[in-house]
């Protein structure tokens, strides 16, 4: 794999540079811009925002209230729903992680006509929008539910479970196109030297995957923790379980038009993808470009 | 490989393993994905109400009604025009983005990281962010500055609603498709841009004649993600308009900015579940006739690489 170079190479440009330089500014502020103003109005108070949403807070301490307010409300657990979307996002790409890579080395190294049907039903599967199946997945999980007396309905280990369900197919793809390039000779010599196949896996394959893994977790986690849809039918809108997307819905349906808890609601659900963002920038960015390409 | 037998004795451990390393996704996909999936194509021909479990076949009535339905209709179209909007701005934009992180000026990767931002926010979210600026920010400015057009909000009005959609999209997505520009800028050999540099071709010319023939292959790979994600759309629309504001289609009183997703979700809510599913079943086709595209043009470039 080649690393991403970016910004060693650069197009030879001839306007003015300055101009340019301007303009980007601009632009980098008009992208910006909601973000400042959620920032903005998230340290004022809901008398201010009415009176002039465009103004600077008259003090940033009312960010601190605010974000108190948030933690404390009697109606809409927020800290329950972050610990909940903390949880559920790690384990899932625990899961997808681990167990879309076992599938992929398998799919790849065993050449059998089996391996390349589910390969295909994999990759086809893609193109299946949620909306046809959400339905029947929640009746149907809750008949697995019954049948195995496990709810699965309402649970961190049932959402965990679609999501291992919805996340699968795109990260097998990306893992068999990477362990397809890694050589067989390390593997067939280990067989040699009577290692087992899943030692060989976990000991030999699984920390050569290490890059691709990045890739598959920023992939699946940025979609999992702004999920709404799954989260929203599969646990409820007011389960014991919650997610921050949840979570935050339930503060715009019952703060109608309450714009300092709404948008302080929203600046603590940014917060830790754009702290994240700002450590792992790189391997975001790289991880974005190869889940698109591929 | 069966002809020596102490052969035999690993390969079969070795199909154990393998059924162990599979069955974890094979069975969630199954159980997640291809059941749900079935039972969804079959309640699109049923009377299915999501309340009773006696389900019975009513053929192809579901679909017949959407035909005639203008709520759907206006859904479907609406829809279209949305994606095709957003084919046209997100790939103007992100293009010029992706020039600009690529050009000589300072800070560009800092710029670049920045542009990426919007990406990361979720739908939910980014609605609920933009419903703010639009309706509050906005007008606030409109009638601080006295500037006409912006004293009412741009989406109580039916004809800009799916405009400003699809602008609050393209900021979520630029950044994205940005990235894949400029990888494929930056993929282009530079012996390249120098030889057209020394003929003296104008930037202009070297951007229409080289770069963006150079960049075709990331041009559809940004047209068929962008297809897909506008034509699911769902989050944002949802936080950000939920279908509103009121217009008339066919006689018929419909939500200006219904995109088919939240129609579907809608015609559930209502507990018309049959109905939702036939809704969701002429979306999957119309998805599958995309993918089925896109499959045969990266045929065709294989060919021709």
């Amino acid at each position: 794999m080649k690393p991403l170079r970016l910004g060693k190479t650069s197009i030879n440009l001839k306007p003015d540079l300055l101009l340019l330089e301007l303009l980007t500014i601009l632009l980098f502020l008009l992208f910006m811009f909601p973000f400042i103003m959620v920032v903005l109005n998230s340290a004022k108070t809901s008398r201010e925002i009415i009176f002039d949403a465009i103004a600077l807070p008259a003090s940033w301490k009312q960010l601190g209230v605010n974000v108190g307010l948030i933690f404390s409300n009697p109606t809409v657990d927020y800290l329950g729903a972050f610990i909940d979307s903390i949880v559920i996002t790690v384990l899932s790409l625990l899961v997808i992680s681990i167990f879309s890579s076992m599938a992929a080395w398998i799919l790849v190294r065993n050449k059998t006509l089996w391996s390349t049907i589910l390969f295909m039903a994999f990759v086809s599967a893609m193109v299946i929008p949620f909306q046809v199946l959400m339905y029947p997945l929640v009746r149907w999980m809750r008949v697995i539910g019954e049948f195995l007396h496990f709810r699965l309905l309402g649970t961190v280990g049932g959402i965990v479970f679609a999501y291992l369900g919805f996340g699968s197919p795109l990260s097998i793809f990306i893992f068999h196109g990477f362990i397809k390039n890694i050589p067989l000779e390390i593997e067939e010599s280990a067989t040699i030297d009577g290692c087992p196949k899943s030692t060989i896996f976990f000991r030999i394959v699984f920390p050569l995957l290490q890059p691709i893994i990045i890739t598959v977790l920023i992939l699946n986690g940025i979609w999992i923790w702004n999920d709404y849809l799954l989260p929203l039918l599969v646990l409820g809108s007011n389960g014991r379980v919650q997610t921050i997307p949840i979570a935050v819905t339930a503060f715009a349906g019952a703060y109608l038009k309450q714009w300092d808890l709404i948008l302080t609601s929203t600046l603590i659900a940014m917060l830790p993808i754009i702290v994240l963002y700002i450590f792992a920038q790189r391997y975001i960015i790289k991880g974005m470009v190869e889940g698109s390409i591929k | 490989m069966q002809e020596l037998s102490r052969e035999r004795t690993p390969m079969k451990k070795n199909s154990t393993v393998n059924i162990v390393f599979l069955a974890p996704c094979v069975l969630t996909f199954i159980m997640i994905i291809i059941i749900p999936f079935f039972f969804g194509l079959y309640y699109s021909v049923t009377d299915w109400n999501g309340v009773s479990d006696d389900v019975a076949f009513v053929g192809l009535k579901n679909f017949r009604g959407l035909v005639s339905s203008p709520d759907f209709i206006y859904s479907f179209l609406i829809t279209i025009a949305y994606t095709l909007i957003n084919i046209v701005f997100i790939n103007i934009v992100s293009f010029i983005l992706s020039l600009i992180v690529t050009s000589k000026i300072r800070r560009r990767n800092f710029y670049r990281s920045g542009f990426f931002v919007p990406y990361l926010i979720g739908g939910i979210v980014l609605g609920y962010i933009w419903q703010f600026i639009l309706n509050n920010i906005l007008v606030k400015i409109g009638t601080t500055y006295s500037i006409a057009f912006l004293q009412t909000s741009f989406l109580s009005k039916p004809n800009t609603v799916i405009w400003t959609m699809a602008v609050v999209n393209t900021w979520q997505y630029a950044g994205y498709i940005m990235l894949i520009f400029v990888a494929a800028i930056q993929g282009i050999p530079s012996s390249l841009m120098e030889a057209a540099n020394v003929d003296g071709a104008s930037y202009f010319h070297r951007v229409m004649h080289i770069l963006i023939p150079m960049m075709a292959n990331a041009f559809t790979i940004s047209i068929f993600l962008t297809l897909t994600t506008s034509f699911k759309q769902f989050d944002m629309n949802m936080t950000l308009t939920n279908g509103g504001p009121a217009t008339r289609f066919m006689d018929a009183p419909v939500k200006a900015s219904q995109l088919l997703a939240m129609n579907i979700f809608n015609t559930a809510t209502a507990n018309r579940m049959a109905e939702a599913q036939a809704k969701a079943v002429v979306l999957f086709i119309a998805l599958l006739i995309v993918s089925l595209i896109q499959v045969s043009v990266n045929k065709k470039k294989e060919v021709e690489m």
